[in-house]
């Protein structure tokens, strides 16, 4: 096995000497820390790392994990991965991008990363505010948050990432939470494993800009009470004292008391790998509804799609197959052509 | 001019130099297949030839009207042929609007062949015309051959049971048919190309093959036409020869600078006229493992590029104008990451969506300055069809050997124009050495290579190179994120140092014509095929001219500026409001003049010797 010769890395192989910007207390910390602890644990060579970013803070990840980075611009990240992927797809490609970054100006890349499956494992820092630019609204805002640039409110709908997300035929989506250490990495880890794209949405704390935005869910009682984590194969249960579930209602989904006749049997069974979105695209609709919980963990992994990458090179094998390999001399005498002598 | 007469009984067949045909008619006559293959079929005999094909925006206006008119014009000669011709000596027009759109360049006592069947009441409306231009005595100046091309080719393919739209799509070869007749030219190679075009339709390949026989055969038998004509092949330089356009000659030079360099090929692109040809092409060469990748946006199509490169392929995207201005934030992250890239900006018509399908020069200063900050890049533009070839791995030779992004300016008539080109042996392409960094000992993402000051391309995989690039200003030699206001300075000047340096690796300027005298034209692009023509003919005159041809436009060829102080005056011909000319003046102080030309159309070889008469008097 290649993990015969492979180094053992500890977490310090992926720090770097430069020195962290972030704002004290930012929630970015914390899923640096842990990124670098997972990727100790993967069991792929440090060199194969690549991790791309656009713009925001989230952005700056790539200077603090000591792999291969770029830095590029603002939304274009999973473009570049793209491009990295189709001429190397035996590397291990992250883009660390926000909700700015990823839903707005890259709004476009990112559907069509996630419909082609590239495999790319994007983490998307959602703080549901630009902190960069200092406090204007981004793409996940609530609706009628006064900010900077909206003083009376603003007037768009926020998108749901992950539902967008499943939307756009993503093959793997997942939320976690910055300050769920242990969720977080479990779910890092995870994502890795997906062979498509993966597309995690990470909640995100900004105290700066938008502090407490994900209270509800991080509070020690709102945790219990608000999220219900996603168990592949464990039936859909939340609560202080885990005594309230979802279950299916005709098209729609319901909360309900266990007890009184309800038991565990009556609950959605949690299937990560359903073959079709509609039930995650259910699952991630949950939390703007009343009563409902907030999701986390795997929401969708399908891992019946191939990658984008290797139908591109079975495309080529299969012509360099049949014509065998290029050459030169024969192309540029392709065609009609005709000879003057001298 | 003829040169010689072949009397036979009936007949008369005239030796000449050159003849310039336009096809023209409806979007849907097949105009541009047509061109084609009359091109073809006189480059296999050998003559020398320059095509214009000229198509509107529209991919199918409605019939019959103005703006769905259709046309491509080949001139060829027993000679040197620079351009598509000032003027038509024969004019087929399928419809009244192609007539009334095209008519103006056909010469006086110009061939004219029309088709009869097309001239009804309502084909007059839709071309705007208010009397029939075959009754009416406008066209008693040239030599009128009004046949009913619909009917006779319905004739000919009566037997097949084809329906009455099958059998009119075949009048364009009628027509074609008629033109092999009328310049003595084999059927031979059109009819190779119908039997593999129609390979799985038999009775289209033989329904296309009969109109074309048809339209020969009318000649022969009506003796419609009293005299043919014959055009010996010219005298080029021996080898071997294809007939090019300047994408697909584009397309070959990628490919080609790929396997000098020993790394793939990836093209990351939009579609956009007149630059979708490249990825056309480059998409069938998967044998020569070459990546194409039809991005979502242009902005896409540029940043895959540089993922690629930055993962150790030869990244190109191609594009036209809209598409450059919508790359630029890219291309200013390529100049500061300094990965190789190359750029291609088909240009045509603008602003904004302008003129999609017609050629201009005018993005020049986009290339040169359309960047947010100080962000200079090479820009490199090819003068001919074949040149594109060339160009193609000059720009991918720079942009390895100095780790810089290369915009390559080529326009709308290089792109679909084709000429004649020499095939090159292997053993004369340019060598394109690649060195990946390697060795973790000393490594420094930006520590610079002493002569070309390229900083090393270390790609990801490899071992103990792991480093971060980005966007962001960063601190020469480590790459560290670094804001200080003196390393600021010193990356901005080492970065156009480093473009700068690229002028000691071209070729100095060896004027063409005379190497001083009385004027000097300098030009860039597709330009230099009227302007070649007008050279010769103007000096033949006795007037003493030279003409420089820029290939590299930044930077600049270090003796131009010498060059130029050889020449009483300056003349700088451009298909834009005056681009070059600025360049030069502002960094010469040349008091030179410019010719200009906006028209989406290429200049002729008389308005450049108009202009030079101007000015010498």
């Amino acid at each position: 096995m290649a993990t015969d010769t492979l180094p053992v890395y500890t977490k310090k192989d992926y720090q770097t000497d430069q020195e962290i910007r972030w704002c004290p207390g930012c929630g970015d910390y914390a899923i640096l820390s842990a990124t670098q602890s997972v990727f100790a644990e993967l069991g792929i060579p440090r060199e194969k790392f690549v991790i791309i970013s656009g713009i925001g803070c989230s952005s700056r990840f790539p200077y603090y994990m000591n792999t291969y980075g770029f830095h590029t611009i603002h939304g274009r990240a999973p473009a570049v991965a793209t491009g990295i992927k189709l001429v190397r797809p035996d590397l291990d490609v992250w883009v660390v991008t926000g909700d700015g970054d990823s839903l707005s100006i890259g709004g476009n890349h990112t559907i069509h990363m996630l419909r082609r499956n590239v495999g790319i494992k994007v983490l998307m820092f959602n703080n549901k505010i630009y902190g960069l630019t200092k406090g204007q609204y981004s793409p996940t805002s609530e609706m009628g948050k006064k900010t900077k640039s909206t003083p009376f409110g603003t007037a768009d709908r926020p998108f749901n990432p992950i539902a967008l997300a499943i939307g756009a035929e993503g093959t793997f989506v997942a939320r976690s939470v910055d300050v769920f250490q242990q969720h977080l990495k479990e779910t890092l880890k995870k994502a890795a494993a997906h062979k498509g794209s993966a597309y995690v949405e990470i909640l995100q704390n900004c105290n700066i800009f938008n502090d407490g935005a994900w209270e509800s869910i991080t509070e020690k009682d709102a945790r219990s009470e608000h999220v219900l984590q996603l168990e592949h194969g464990k039936p859909l249960i939340f609560g202080k004292n885990r005594d309230k579930g979802i279950r299916m209602a005709g098209f729609d989904l319901e909360v309900v008391q266990l007890g009184n006749g309800i038991t565990e049997k009556d609950l959605l069974v949690h299937d990560e790998h359903h073959p079709r979105a509609a039930y995650a695209f259910f699952l991630a609709h949950m939390e703007q509804r009343p009563g409902f919980p907030t999701p986390i963990g795997v929401l969708r992994a399908w891992e019946d799609l191939p990658r984008y990458e290797d139908v591109v090179a079975d495309q080529i094998q299969q012509v360099q197959a049949k014509r065998g390999k290029g050459d030169l001399g024969k192309l540029l005498r392709a065609g009609d052509t005709w000879e003057i002598r001298a | 001019m003829p040169t010689t007469v072949i009397e036979t009984p009936h007949r008369k067949r005239e030796v000449i130099d050159k003849a310039v045909i336009r096809f023209c008619g409806d979007s849907g006559d097949g105009m541009q297949i047509t061109g084609n293959q009359f091109t073809n079929t006189v480059a296999l005999y050998g003559n020398d030839l320059a095509t214009f094909p000229d198509y509107p925006a529209e991919i199918r206006a409605p019939a019959g009207t103005l703006p769905g008119v259709s046309g491509f014009q080949v001139h060829f000669s027993s000679s040197d042929v620079y351009t598509p011709g000032d003027s038509v000596d024969a004019l087929v027009a399928m419809n009244p609007a192609a007539l009334k759109m095209n008519l103006s360049d056909l010469r006086k006592n110009g061939i004219l062949i029309v088709n009869l069947d097309a001239f009804e009441e309502t084909d007059l409306r839709k071309a705007q015309m208010t009397s029939n231009p075959l009754e009416d005595h406008s066209l008693d100046g040239y030599r009128l051959f009004a046949v009913e091309l619909t009917r006779l080719t319905r004739a000919a393919l009566q037997q097949l049971g084809l329906d009455a739209k099958s059998m009119d799509r075949c009048k364009n070869f009628f027509a074609l048919g008629m033109c092999y007749w009328l310049y003595n030219r084999s059927m031979e190679a059109t009819v190779r190309w119908i039997e593999d075009k129609f390979k799985s339709k038999p009775q289209l390949a033989q329904a296309n093959k009969l109109a074309l026989q048809a339209g020969y055969s009318y000649c022969e038998a009506t003796e419609a036409f009293y005299i043919s004509y014959e055009i010996p092949p010219a005298k080029l330089a021996p080898g071997v020869y294809r007939n090019i356009s300047g994408n697909t000659a584009l397309a070959l030079g990628f490919i080609a600078a790929s396997q000098k360099a020993g790394i793939p090929l990836f093209l990351g692109s939009y579609p956009i006229t007149p630059a979708s040809d490249i990825l056309h092409e480059l998409s069938q060469y998967k044998d020569f493992g070459v990546t194409t990748f039809q991005a979502e946006d242009e902005i896409a199509a540029i940043t895959s590029a540089i993922g690629a490169a930055y993962a150790g392929a030869l990244g190109i995207t191609t594009t036209s104008g809209p598409g450059m201005a919508l790359k630029t934030e890219a291309l200013g992250l390529a100049v500061a990451v300094e990965l190789p890239l190359v750029v291609c900006d088909i240009q045509r018509g603008g602003p904004s969506t302008g003129l999609p399908t017609k050629t201009e020069q005018a993005d020049l200063l986009q290339a040169l300055f359309g960047r947010n900050s100080e962000a200079p890049v090479p820009v490199i533009a090819p003068a001919t069809p074949g040149d594109c070839f060339w160009v193609a791995l000059e720009a991918s030779r720079i942009a390895i050997k100095h780790m810089v992004p290369v915009i390559i300016l080529s326009d709308g008539y290089l792109a679909n124009g084709a000429e004649p080109w020499k095939i090159p042996e292997i053993s004369e392409l340019p060598e394109i050495p690649v060195h990946f960094a390697a060795d973790p000992v000393g490594f420094q993402p930006y520590r610079r290579d002493p002569v070309t000051l390229a900083r090393p391309w270390a790609i990801p995989g490899t071992p103990g190179l792991e480093h971060r690039i980005g966007g962001i200003e960063k601190q020469d030699v480590t790459g560290n994120v670094n804001y200080d206001p003196l390393n600021h300075e010193h990356m901005v000047r080492a970065r156009a140092a480093k473009v700068e340096a690229v002028a000691d690796d071209i070729p100095e300027l060896v004027p063409e014509g005379d190497p001083s005298g009385e004027l000097l034209i300098v030009a860039w692009g597709s330009t230099h095929g009227p302007i070649t023509a007008a050279l010769k003919a103007q000096r033949a005159k006795g007037r003493r001219i030279g003409h420089v041809h820029l290939r590299h436009l930044n930077p600049l060829p270090k003796n131009l500026g010498e060059v130029m102080k050889g020449y009483e005056h300056v003349l700088v011909p451009e298909m834009n409001m005056g681009q070059l000319i600025m360049i030069l003046r502002a960094k010469f102080l040349v008091d030179a003049q410019g010719l200009n030309k906006i028209q989406g159309k290429p200049f002729k070889q008389s308005e450049i010797e108009s202009k030079i008469e101007e000015m010498l008097g």
